[in-house]
């Protein structure tokens, strides 16, 4: 391509803009409407997957230690459960805590009063970084001399597995039948755009103008109307997320509800929207054209 | 150098449009080609500029083979004819000056020399003081006279008008066929489709005549002549 042709392509596709104003704005409105949605769906389904997290790392996996072992190798046990697969956090609660811990919850129960420490055995309190290798690590756990008995909520870490999965594919179903919602509108918007223009595309097909020359002008109004919808409609959502995140933390009904933060998304949310908004605007306007350039 | 051998052109919808056309037009020649309504001219034309394809037959234009050409020559072909259109076909939104200009850009041209070009032919069509106005600001005999500009700024070796003067008046039409005469005293081929019988009779030219699709008369204007 000759550098004086690309110019004048940037040049047509930019006026060509804003020589048809309503349906530049009627491109980019449906646009940022898609990519809301998307990009709202995302950050709902990111809070449930937040909120499941929070709830997983509440589970923990506890492991009895041997009572033939002294206090001393009892606690030398720790680092070698840390160099264990998927174990986030390890804490040590000895036999006398353990005591204290149970009678501070029955207090009121008599008949514990005079209970030896002994009945009861040191052990260690595992968090995980991930609850789907629960039983994974239940697994580890007994592999390590000196743990006797490992409890283990199976049950529960498979339903949050399970909540998880139909989480995650929900999210991916909804967002892609989304994005090709969002395609086949905009192509169609552009089909609309570019229908008053076929007239000059015929002439240009005339005057002997290659297809690339014809689709060039156009492919850079796809990419400018996408730059445009995509960094609005993050703004957008950015705006209205903050806002709603504040209105959150300042209800009662919401406030223990662990919400993300934008910031933690805004990158990826920011090369997602750009991704999206100019291969949308791009794919949608030279597909939109194709049947002009036939002649 | 266009060339018809035995062309038929059916539509889809079965118009035989086109029945066994033999016709052989030169270099630099000035050619007539007139036929009531519906007789098949603008047919012939789009055969000649590619939009159709014969469904039979041979039909050759400057050197390329019509009925076998490859998509990707296409722009090759049409770079050596200029059309101008009865509806003059002009982008509103661009200048006359961009009217012009863009038959060059669409060839590669550099922009020094779009800008000679283009001012050269915009003064030869007579509208050397209008680069800058837009076609809605023309009447219809400047607005064609700016077509013509177009079809001529790359330079073609052939000249296809079809109806020209179609929605001029008759004083108008004279001073655009004096204008394709002029071009024609250039060394280029002008092929000219029109309704108008008296015009043609102001110019000693060659006449082709066709009727339901088939060649009915070639000769010298003024001295054929044929009902409408
Ligand atoms: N795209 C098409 N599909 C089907 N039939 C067509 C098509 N274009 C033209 N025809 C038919 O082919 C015949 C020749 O049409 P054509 O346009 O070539 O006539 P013409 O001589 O240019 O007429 P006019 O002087 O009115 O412009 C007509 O009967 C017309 O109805
Ligand atoms: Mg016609």
């Amino acid at each position: 391509m000759k550098s004086n042709s690309f110019l004048y392509f940037i040049k047509e596709g930019v006026t060509s803009v804003f020589n048809h104003g309503f349906m530049s704005v009627a491109t980019i409105a449906i646009m940022m409407a898609c990519l809301i949605i998307m990009g709202g769906f995302t950050l709902l389904s990111a809070n449930i997957q937040e909120m499941i997290s929070t709830l997983e790392s509440q589970n923990q996996v506890v492991a009895f230690v041997d009572d033939s072992l002294t206090d001393e190798e009892a606690r030398s046990l720790s680092d070698k459960i840390l160099t264990l697969d998927n174990v986030d956090t390890v804490e040590f609660v000895s036999r006398e805590q353990a005591m204290n811990k149970f009678l501070r919850k029955y207090q009121d129960n008599t008949l514990f009063n005079d209970i030896d420490p002994t009945v009861f055995r040191h052990r260690y309190v595992i968090t995980m970084t991930d609850i789907e290798g629960m039983e994974a690590l239940q697994n580890d756990l007994y592999r390590v001399p000196g743990i006797a008995r490992v409890n283990a909520h199976l049950e529960i870490s498979r339903g949050f597995v399970t909540v998880r999965n139909i989480v995650a594919a929900v999210s991916l179903v909804l967002t892609i039948v989304l994005l090709v919602i969002s395609v086949f509108i905009m192509a169609n918007t552009i089909k609309l755009t570019t229908f008053s223009r076929r007239e000059e595309i015929a002439v240009m097909k005339m005057v002997g103008a290659t297809n690339s020359f014809i689709r060039w002008p156009f492919v850079i109004e796809g990419l400018f109307l996408g730059i445009i919808g995509s960094a609005l409609a993050y703004l957008v959502t950015w705006g209205v997320y903050e806002i709603l995140y504040t209105r959150a933390q300042n209800s009662a009904t919401f406030a223990f509800v662990n919400l993300v933060r934008f910031s933690q998304y805004a990158v990826p949310m920011l090369i997602a929207y750009a991704a999206i908004g100019i291969l949308v605007g791009v794919i949608s306007s030279s597909t939109a054209i194709k049947n002009y350039l036939k002649i | 150098m266009i060339k018809f051998k035995e062309v038929y052109k059916t539509y889809e919808n079965g118009t035989k449009a086109i029945r066994g056309i033999n016709l052989d037009i030169d270099d630099g020649e000035f050619v007539f080609l007139v036929g009531p309504s519906g007789s098949g001219k603008s047919t012939l034309i789009k055969l000649i500029t590619g939009e159709i394809c014969a469904t039979s037959g041979l039909v050759e234009v400057n050197g390329f083979d019509m009925t076998a050409i490859k998509r990707r020559q296409m722009p090759k072909l049409r770079r050596t004819l200029g059309v101008v259109f009865q509806d003059f076909r002009l982008i509103d939104k661009k200048t006359i000056f961009e009217n012009v200009a863009f038959a060059m850009r669409v060839v590669g041209a550099p922009s020094k020399e779009i800008k000679a070009r283009v001012e050269y032919v915009l003064e030869l069509v007579g509208l050397a003081g209008h680069s800058d106005s837009y076609p809605l600001e023309l009447s219809g005999g400047e607005q064609q006279r700016v077509a013509i500009a177009r079809a001529l700024v790359n330079n073609p070796s052939v000249i296809i008008a079809d109806e020209p003067t179609g929605n001029i008046d008759p004083a108008r039409s004279l001073e655009i066929m004096r204008l394709l005469e002029q071009i024609n005293e250039l060394g280029t081929t002008v092929l000219v489709v029109t309704h108008e019988k008296e015009l043609v009779n102001r110019f000693a030219k060659r006449v082709v005549v066709i009727d339901s699709g088939r060649l009915i008369g070639d000769g010298v204007s003024g001295y054929y002549s044929y009902e409408e």
